[in-house]
């Protein structure tokens, strides 16, 4: 068990939190100071009402709702890729499952926060518990959102255990919190077996609670009749958005913490190029979606349902439609599809340019619809005020600070797992390969009657060029006299 | 031989107690959404109030929007903030052109809520502010709402209004208000309730007096109907088959905005022709 004991991975991950750089404060202040300003943005919009947002009568959502659906998509990169990783029994998963769960749990928090800065009231939200309408899919978005964030922090904190501990028995940085989060873990193989029941049990039960919130969000549009939204194909569609909006920011995280904390040695270019084959698959997956949709909606000719469409054909939204489709699902896909394509330089590109997407992706769900009501008076127009982008920018940043914030003091990388893998991933494999590997195949016995040989004793040349099933044929002339069945064969018509 | 015999029953499995206990969740979870697709029926003979709108009449002298207005406190956007497409109007006057240059018509048409037997917005409503009464009006509790504004863009006919900033009336307004209507805070969803405290008032009156409501009584009730200088709109119970608003609805002029989405309005417009066709 060299792999155990290997006290260098846990150095390696251990060092470059503890060293905090000029570039760390600097990150930080900005990061900082975008987050006071939207404070400051949504202070102002707190007191003087939504009057300070672009929106209006028919543009009653916009880039609020826009956000809600970009968050909640981000944070299925994490849980989900992680625990699919875990059940599958990928081993290279091990190095990156940590950055790609934290990114679920603040995405998760941001998300459920952009529908609480959308709201006129967000005073009365305890109305929704004491109220709730079961109907109302925001009623199922609040049941799904909690169960999903409960479950990713519990999914996060577990396999956090271990790592505390060993934090705490080196006794560098917060010991005090990591020996209250550590609970005591020793590593004995109770405390193992117990600690392995419950991450392979939450790694199963989060992945249908992950499918069923971004499902859920899209009901907030499709249970409505609004023309381009009332659509069944919006559940999976945004289940298939989010996992793919969610890959790249884990690239993009990824990449970050590679470069800024050295981790070169443990995060390899095989990873980055693993997980960009799943994203080039979730990229044809979307480009598939999004073709599906407006085709039938543009065959269909519906004049409620076009008019949205041609406001994004061709209209006032053509630009950001069509430098969707090419900038953000064509191009990335062609650019996954070459190996040099699946190198951090160049998937950094792509990441960016399909997060850009995906944001734009929900704006074009959320305003060309509700610029065309069904009623063709009241057409609207929407732009957003430096208010609601101030608010926007406030909560990329906060969640890009509260990531390096976790990065500082929580190894981003599960040492045990990664140790556990070099100690075990070969037996394991070994053992599994044992399972299926093909071996020679035995000489051909009689089992049990029908064995292939039995059968082929009694099928002629005749039966065969009669079309008939051999195995019919066969019991047939087995019971037919010896001179009946010399006459079969091509044009023995009187049989 | 054989006998049978009863075994004591077993306990059910775990497997059995699961499965039961799914069912029975999910049963529960259908059985309290019911209003999801069932058919408007009326049981007993309940009042469904209803409004019919002769455009053949209306001159689009907007007396309608402006006794709305005052009936119900509806506050003043102001020019800047009308422009910006956020003015409130519970009833709401809108013009339409049809046709083209030198063929060219206009079509006024006073729309308010079309207080719908299956209305979208209720559905959506996740804290049940919005709500279909009794007697088929739908209502807004606006001491409820959250502000979601999910019922204003589940409704197909966008007649929901939302409070964008706290409402601003002048000081001579400020007088004139209607102490029968609450004032709306900011950040909530108001919209046309049929001035359902004028037929409060109304069932007051003629409890006090002995009597049942006749058709008379409210055939000018809402404040549009009776402001309507061209006798245009008429208010009355949609659920008797002799009140004049069943009468009118029965007219080959009448129809109803978007009928095919089948949220069943109970607005009624009566025209000629019958609506862009």
């Amino acid at each position: 068990m060299e792999g155990l004991n290997a006290t260098w991975v846990d150095d390696g991950v251990i060092s470059p939190m503890r060293r905090t750089g000029w570039s760390f404060y600097l990150a930080a202040s900005l990061l900082l100071c975008v987050v006071a300003f939207g404070l400051y943005c949504y202070a102002r919009q707190f007191y003087f009402g939504l009057v300070t947002t672009g929106m209006n009568r028919p543009l009653y959502w916009g880039v609020y709702m826009a956000n809600f659906v970009f968050f909640i998509g981000i944070s299925h990169a994490g849980t989900l890729i992680s625990a699919i990783l875990r059940v599958v029994g990928a081993e290279w998963r091990r190095p990156i499952t940590r950055c790609a769960e934290v990114i679920t749990v603040f995405a998760l928090i941001f998300g459920a926060m952009s529908v609480l800065i959308d709201l006129g009231r967000p005073d009365r939200l305890l109305n929704v518990m004491l109220y709730g309408r079961l109907q109302s899919p925001i009623l199922w978005d609040v049941c799904c959102i909690s169960v999903y964030l409960s479950g990713s922090l519990i999914y996060l904190y577990l396999p956090l255990i271990p790592d505390v501990a060993i934090l705490r028995d080196r006794g560098v940085g917060l010991v005090p919190l990591y020996r209250l989060l550590a609970l005591g873990y020793t590593g004995t193989p109770r405390q193992k077996h117990y600690l392995e029941k419950g991450i392979s049990f939450m790694a199963i039960a989060i992945i249908p609670i992950a499918i069923s919130v971004h499902t859920v969000v899209s009901y907030i549009f499709a249970t409505t009749l609004q023309p381009g939204w009332h659509s069944t194909i919006f559940g999976p569609y945004f289940v298939v958005g989010a996992i793919f909006s969610g890959i790249a920011a884990l690239l993009i995280a990824m990449a970050i913490i590679r470069r800024a904390y050295h981790l070169e040695w443990i995060m390899k270019d095989i990873h980055f190029n693993n997980l960009a084959l799943v994203l080039l698959l979730m990229t044809l997956l979307m480009i598939y979606f999004t073709f599906n949709i407006y085709l039938v909606e543009i065959t269909g000719n519906e004049p409620s349902i076009m008019a949205p469409v041609m406001e994004k054909v061709t209209g006032k939204y053509a630009i950001p439609f069509w430098g969707m489709i090419g900038g953000g699902f064509i191009l990335p896909a062609i650019i996954l599809m070459f190996r040099r394509g699946r190198t951090v330089p160049w998937l950094m590109v792509a990441s960016v340019l399909i997060l850009v997407a995906m944001w734009l992706e929900r704006y074009l769900i959320v305003v060309p619809t509700l610029m065309h009501p069904r009623l063709p008076w009241p057409d609207g127009l929407y732009t957003p005020t430096w208010t609601e982008w101030g608010i926007t920018a406030g909560c990329i940043s906060a969640f890009a600070f509260l990531y390096m914030l976790f990065a500082k003091f929580f190894p981003i990388v599960s040492m045990w797992e990664v140790k556990e893998g070099m100690a075990e991933a070969i037996p394991q494999v070994t053992a599994k390969f044992e399972n299926y590997k093909p071996t020679p195949p035995e000489p051909a016995k009689r089992r049990h009657g029908l064995a292939p040989a039995v059968v082929g004793r009694y099928t002629t040349s005749a039966a065969k060029s009669a079309g008939r099933p051999p195995q019919v044929v066969a019991l047939r002339e087995r019971a037919a006299p010896a001179s009946v069945r010399q006459k079969v064969g091509p044009g023995a018509g009187g049989f | 031989m054989e006998t049978v015999q009863g075994t004591p029953p077993e306990p059910p499995s775990r497997r059995e107690f699961l499965g039961a206990a799914l069912g029975a969740v999910a049963g529960l979870c259908l059985a309290s959404m019911p209003a999801v697709a069932e058919e408007p029926a009326a049981p007993v003979r309940k009042r469904k109030w209803g409004m019919v709108i002769d455009l053949d009449r209306c001159t689009g002298c907007q007396a309608c929007a402006v006794a709305c207005r005052q009936e119900n406190n509806v506050p003043i956007a102001g020019p800047e903030q009308a422009l910006l497409g956020r003015p409130i109007f519970w009833m709401d006057m809108m013009a339409v052109r049809e046709g083209e240059y030198p063929d060219l018509r206009t079509q006024f048409m006073p729309i308010p809520c079309n207080h719908c037997e299956n209305p979208p917005c209720v559905k959506v409503c996740p804290v049940s502010a919005t709500h279909i009464s009794e007697e088929g009006i739908v209502a807004q509790i606006f001491a409820r709402c959250i502000g979601c504004r999910f019922c204003t863009a589940a409704c197909p006919y966008t007649r929901r209004y939302f409070n964008w900033e706290t409402p601003r009336f002048s000081d001579a307004d400020a007088e004139r208000r209607n102490p029968d209507v609450s004032v709306r805070p900011k950040g909530v969803v108001e919209k046309c309730t049929f001035c359902h405290q004028r037929i409060r008032a109304i069932k007051e009156t003629v409890r006090n007096e002995g009597r049942e409501l006749t058709d008379a009584d409210v055939r000018k009730l809402p404040a549009c109907a009776q402001s309507c200088p061209a006798d245009a709109i008429v208010f009355g119970d949609l659920a008797d088959p002799d009140s004049e608003v069943s009468r009118l609805e029965r007219s080959p002029r009448a129809h109803r905005l978007e009928e095919e989405l089948g949220t069943h309005p109970k607005v009624v417009y009566l025209r000629e022709a019958k609506w862009r066709d």
